[in-house]
């Protein structure tokens, strides 16, 4: 019964779907704002990769939203699972990793660091960004707790850099306000196209959130990992 | 078959987004609804994507001097839904947080069994 009465709804909602769809044309026309994007981008923010500087200089305030949603995201995760001292179940007795997965994490772990920061530093100039950046980091910190399960995450130190990140964003935007009248102004030179030192103050909000988003993630990862054995 | 052909991402995602619904709506176990709207979060993120999409379009990245930028696709799409992966990995994490303390204090993942959900 609850599966007709399911399907129903879904046929429902594909009918209603479908006709606003279909006025879309797949692969045909963009909007007006986006050609705006495209064509100004190089003369307005000086970032190769448009993507990038429309989330962090065009939409930049929403991108501090979309952060804010993972830092909450975060927090009540960390209090659902949290329990009093007393409360903590007895672990029950946890195999130990292989040889094989323990050295394998060890050669890797640094890797996968230094390959998550090269994806954040060049957010600007080739595909990639604090996000996918962090997100990669984050990754890394996965293999490392399954691999290594007396190596725990202080959640103190990822909270000082995750707070520490987050202040970087608002203060930058916050000196744009100062100096120039509004929120996420690009302050600082734009330099040459294509070179690392660009694109003013993106790489700097762009570190910044892949710093975020890593140490959120990993947070994600270590209370997961501790709190549900 | 032109039909087909010329929509094949918005039946994909379309799809994807109608699998994960029906899943929500039919499952009783937690795991597989959380599953299913999994599903949903890569149905709108591909539909997204591809609306944004233009025929024989390039990523939106000036990394030649040479390219034309009205050939670039739409780089709205693909800035929202960057930002919408990540926050989907964290809400999912979030919900089986949720599903986790639920099976602590119920012993079980059958909605049915589960005192206060009537569906």
């Amino acid at each position: 019964m609850r599966k007709i009465i399911a399907l129903i709804l879904l046929a429902m909602l594909l009918w209603g779907v479908s006709k606003p769809i279909s006025n879309i044309p797949f692969g045909m026309n963009k909007i007006n704002v986006a050609k705006h994007y495209i064509t100004k981008d190089i003369s307005e923010t000086g970032a190769a990769n448009v993507v990038t500087s429309v989330v962090v200089l065009y939409r930049g305030f929403d991108t501090l939203g979309e952060v804010t949603i993972l830092f909450i995201a975060a927090i009540g995760l960390a209090s659902i699972l949290y329990l009093p001292k007393k409360r903590v179940p007895d672990n029950p007795p946890v195999e130990d990793s292989s040889l094989i997965l323990r050295t394998g994490c060890r050669f890797l772990f640094p890797l996968i660091l230094l390959f998550g920061t090269y994806i954040f530093v060049h957010g600007h100039l080739t595909p990639g960004g604090g996000f996918q950046g962090g997100a990669i980091i984050a990754s890394g910190f996965a293999l490392m707790s399954l691999s290594c399960k007396e190596r725990i995450l202080s959640t103190v130190r990822l909270g000082v850099v995750e707070s520490l990140a987050g202040l970087t964003f608002v203060t930058v935007g916050l000196i744009g306000l100062a100096t120039g009248g509004y929120f996420l102004l690009n302050f600082l030179p734009k330099g040459t196209l294509n070179m690392l030192f660009s694109a003013g103050i993106i790489p700097v909000i762009y570190v910044a959130i892949g710093f975020k988003v890593g140490s959120e993630l990993a947070g994600i990862i270590g209370n997961l990992m501790e709190r549900t054995q | 078959m032109n039909f087909l052909y010329a929509n094949t991402y918005y039946i994909a995602a379309f799809g994807l987004i109608f699998i994960g619904l029906y899943i929500v709506m039919a499952k009783r176990n937690l795991v597989k609804v959380i599953i299913g709207l999994s599903f949903v979060d890569s149905g709108i993120n591909l539909l997204l994507i591809s609306i944004g999409y233009i025929k024989g379009g390039t990523a939106p990245i000036f990394s030649r001097p040479d390219i034309s930028p009205l050939k670039m696709v739409d780089p709205v799409p693909q800035a929202l839904v960057l930002t919408a992966i990540v926050i989907g990995v964290a809400v999912l994490a979030l919900a089986l947080s949720l599903v986790v303390r639920l099976y602590q204090e119920y012993g079980t993942l059958d909605i049915r069994k589960i005192r206060g959900l009537k569906w």
